[in-house]
């Protein structure tokens, strides 16, 4: 693991924490570092704790870090939620207009009492303490306040006046300050070289762009938190495009948009979360027997009902894997990171039109809403393939009243789809079980057909790799997660490869069609499968279970609190579980 | 040019005298006199006996979810404008599980046709109350009689900002023709609420009680069908039992007008692949 510096502001919501985060974030991003972030923040909009976490690397990584270096504090909560964090020699700086402040004992940290909102008021406004702090931080970190210039330029150039300016200034008084009054500091990591291609994106900026980019032109979406930010996106972007934003009256009209858009020829999705998912299973259906494209994105946040609307979690697996009453086929995708984020939302496209099916583009809030460092988003892999489309030409050979779309002869059980304003080509996309042309039907015979048309679709399925396996051949210990865990559990895994355990990582990038060909191999080979999942009841574990068998090898280790993993968490647990393989061996 | 035969599909099976025999003969006589082609004409319908309207007319079609012909007939309008755009069901698909899809479609004045066939009753599942039964309906769920206050389709159309709200009745086929004619030339969502009796589980909302009861406010040259007041007052002042075009107001835009920054070219028709350039423009925020 390369050296990394961990650092944290925190305050009341509604104090500017957010900005402060992406000031630093974007400023360190532009200097060539990797960066990743994590907002920690309540259903609230004015008055909860709040803070902002980042990451400071020399390398790619997937994930926020546990440790902490420099902690800003512009209230006493962020100290009482947040000083624990601190590791040996780090640096506790906070405003000396907190209040009877409260200080835990701590001999490893360093406090720094520093005038943060008197300094912004002598540079013109209390506004200003982030830019005071940033600051203070510069002189730590061995930075000069012009490092945060450009991002400042662009976050304030817009507004006139001498409002960069006076935020420069408010930042060289809290590097002076500190330079003449403290000592302490922290080396940056080694500093990598400046690549243009990289962006510092979030999740929901991602599979927004993906979709963009796979020719996404109608979203139909109802806010949603973790899931708002997608509409915002791309809202943003489509007049480059030209496309349309709908705003539905809730997720049922959402998704229904979007599977009328995608009968239309228009590619369309939705983006929600758990209550948005429930919303429209219903309609998955629908998608499901009409064999009509479509793309749904569920930022995962944690259940039931409400639950925690800002916390993070992997607990819709099942729903998105089984919801909707009925049988239909289905593909449910798994992004690790960021970059697959934006690569399987473009592929979702065309797999629901090559399928025509629905396809769940799974994410969650702690992906969704954090910006990572993404090494490069290559504009030569964009592909675009639309599938099984009848030609003008082919629907010009047909009589009126001829064409199958639902076709159960045809290959693989794929039949050709029309799309209105084609001549010939009208059929009825059906709720009902229909005949081959469209018409509903309860013939024992034709109903079984049809079934097996659509359940025939995804039989051989082998677009996209189901899962990654990094690590040792007939590995002891396989570690197994889906999804934005296994940013983290690949640092766990790192950590005991290096300590010489025969371990693997196994992280899923799909859910169905489940891969069990692909990786069955690694867990009949394990002695331990530890599945570490952000849910209550070890969803994925209960796959394995069922896909794979090797009942008995298998631990859980989960979290369900809200909050995503750290890396020192699971290590400890795959440590256990490394140790009780070598007892066993012993024995 | 596509003539009536053209917009012919499959024979229906609902029960003889059924009142959306009618509707379904109104519609495919209109679509063949403004002179549409099928393909270029969409019927999207909920469930219910009205439901089953998309597998008898030969345009495209989608037999959607019980409430849910409004969101898919907005999306279909909103990917290609060229297309005419058909939502149809019965008053429970429209006036109870799809209420509130309804008067948002008239609030974004979605470029659609909605065509009720209200007959007051659930038909399909055999008789229950529906959202426009009158009170006192006895029916298998209200064995003493309904107590809840009718849904008043018009009157809410035209309060959420209809431009165009008419009520037909399947005993006039020629009336309800011109009606389905007028709200497709219309440029905005159009609500056509049609009495179309249930033969079989209503035996008081029938042909004889509407033939009876019926006012035909087409026939009436005083009448200002662009006054909304007129319009409301003429509604409380029938019971509802009127037929015609009710209010007719071309102010408003339609959605795909009204929005900011709506494509020119019909979406379904845009090319997909973005360009290296564009992919820049976007990209370059996160950097």
């Amino acid at each position: 693991m390369s050296k990394d510096l961990g650092w944290k502001v925190g305050g009341a919501q509604g104090e500017g924490i957010d900005s402060t985060q992406e000031i630093f974030a974007l400023s360190l991003f532009r200097l060539g570092y990797y960066v990743s972030t994590y907002r920690h923040f309540m259903s609230l909009i004015k008055g909860g704790h709040t803070n902002g976490k980042v990451r400071v690397t020399s390398d790619l990584s997937g994930h926020h870090g546990d440790d902490l270096h420099i902690l800003l504090a512009f209230d006493q909560e962020t100290i009482n939620h947040n000083f624990h964090e601190l590791v040996d020699g780090a640096v506790l700086v906070y405003d000396s207009a907190i209040k009877n402040v409260e200080i835990p004992q701590s001999d490893k940290v360093n406090i720094v009492p520093v005038p943060i909102t008197e300094i912004a008021k002598e540079a013109g406004s209390t506004i200003m303490k982030n830019m005071v702090a940033m600051g203070v931080t510069a002189a730590m970190i061995g930075l000069q306040p012009e490092d945060f210039k450009s991002v400042v330029v662009d976050r304030f150039g817009g507004k006139g006046g001498d409002i960069v300016e006076n935020n420069m200034n408010a930042m060289r008084k809290g590097y002076d300050y500190y330079k003449s009054n403290f000592s302490h500091s922290f080396e940056l990591p080694v500093r990598p070289e400046l690549r243009p291609e990289r962006l510092f994106i979030s999740g929901n900026e991602a599979v927004s762009l993906g979709a963009i980019a796979a020719g996404c032109r109608l979203l139909a979406q109802y806010p949603i938190t973790p899931a708002t930010e997608v509409m915002y996106q791309i809202i943003k972007q489509f007049p480059k495009v030209g496309g349309t934003v709908v705003q539905a009256e809730d997720e049922i009209a959402a998704v229904m948009m979007a599977i009328g858009a995608n009968y239309t020829g228009v590619r369309s999705m939705t983006a929600t979360s758990g209550p948005g998912i429930s919303l429209m299973m219903e309609a998955l259906g629908l998608a499901g027997i009409s064999e009509t494209p479509l793309v749904i994105v569920d930022v995962m946040r944690a259940g039931p009902s409400t639950g925690l609307p800002t916390k993070t979690e992997q607990s819709d697996a099942l729903t998105l894997m089984y919801g909707s009453h009925g049988e239909i086929p289905r593909i449910v995708l798994t992004p690790r990171n960021v970059e697959e984020a934006f690569f399987f939302t473009m592929a979702a496209f065309n797999l629901a039109e090559k399928y025509q099916t629905p396809v769940f583009v799974a994410t969650d809030l702690y992906m969704g809403m954090n910006k990572q460092t993404v090494a490069s988003i290559d504009f030569d892999k964009f592909v675009i393939d639309r599938g099984n489309m009848a030609t003008d030409e082919y629907l010009a050979t047909l009589e009126k009243g001829q064409f199958k779309r639902f076709d159960v002869e045809a290959e693989n059980g794929i039949s050709l789809r029309s799309i209105p304003g084609q001549k010939n080509g009208r059929f009825v996309a059906m709720g009902n079980e229909s005949d081959e042309v469209g018409v509903e039907m309860e013939e024992p015979e034709l109903r079984v057909k049809q079934m097996d048309k659509r359940a025939k679709k995804l039989a051989n399925f082998d677009d996209i790799a189901g899962a990654t396996y990094v690590g040792a051949e007939n590995a002891e210990l396989v570690l197994v997660d889906f999804g934005s865990v296994a940013g983290v559990q690949r640092e766990v895994y790192e950590a005991l490869a290096a300590e010489g355990v025969s371990v693997g990582h196994l992280s899923f990038a799909r859910l169905l069609p489940f891969p069990t060909a692909e990786i069955a191999g690694y867990i009949k080979n394990a002695k331990k499968v530890l599945v570490t999942e952000l849910n209550s009841i070890g969803q994925l574990r209960m796959q394995l279970e069922q896909f794979v068998g090797e009942h008995g090898k298998y631990e859980s280790y989960l979290k369900y609190s809200g909050d995503p993993f750290l890396v020192e968490e699971i290590y400890a647990k795959a440590k256990e579980v490394a140790d009780s393989i070598k007892k066993e061996v012993a024995l | 040019m596509a003539t009536l035969a053209d917009f012919r599909a499959e024979k229906p099976n609902w029960c003889p005298g059924c009142g959306d025999f009618t509707v379904l003969a109104a519609l495919q006589k209109a679509a063949a006199n403004v002179g549409l082609e099928p393909e270029d004409m969409v019927t999207v319908s909920g469930v219910g006996c009205s439901g089953k309207i998309s597998q008898y007319m030969g345009s495209y079609g989608f037999h959607s979810l019980h409430g849910r012909s409004i969101p898919v007939a907005t999306a279909v309008k909103l990917a290609n404008k060229e297309l005419t755009v058909i939502a149809a069901g019965g008053d429970g698909d429209g006036y109870g599980i799809g209420l509130g899809h309804f008067i948002h479609a008239v609030r974004r004045n979605i470029d659609i046709t909605y065509i009720v066939m209200d007959n007051h009753i659930y038909g399909l599942t055999t008789g229950q109350t529906s959202p426009t039964s009158d009170k006192g309906t006895k029916t298998k769920t209200a064995p003493g009689g309904s107590t809840d206050e009718p849904i008043h389709p018009l009157q809410m159309a035209i309060m959420a900002g209809a431009g165009f709200v008419a009520q037909g009745y399947s005993g006039n086929l020629k009336q309800l023709t011109e009606l389905i004619e007028k709200a497709i030339a219309h440029k905005g969502f159009s609500l056509i609420n049609v009495y179309s009796p249930c033969v079989t589980f209503n035996k008081v909302n029938t042909y004889d009680f509407y033939k009876e009861h019926l006012i035909d406010i087409d026939a009436d040259e005083s009448y200002d069908r662009t006054n909304k007041f007129a319009a409301l007052s003429k509604i409380e002042e029938t019971e509802e039992l009127l037929t015609g075009v009710i209010y007719h107001n071309t102010e408003r835009l339609p959605y795909h007008e009204a929005q900011h920054a709506f494509p020119e070219v019909p979406i379904a028709k845009n090319d997909l692949n973005i360009t290296r350039e564009q992919w820049e423009k976007m990209a370059v925020q996160f950097k």
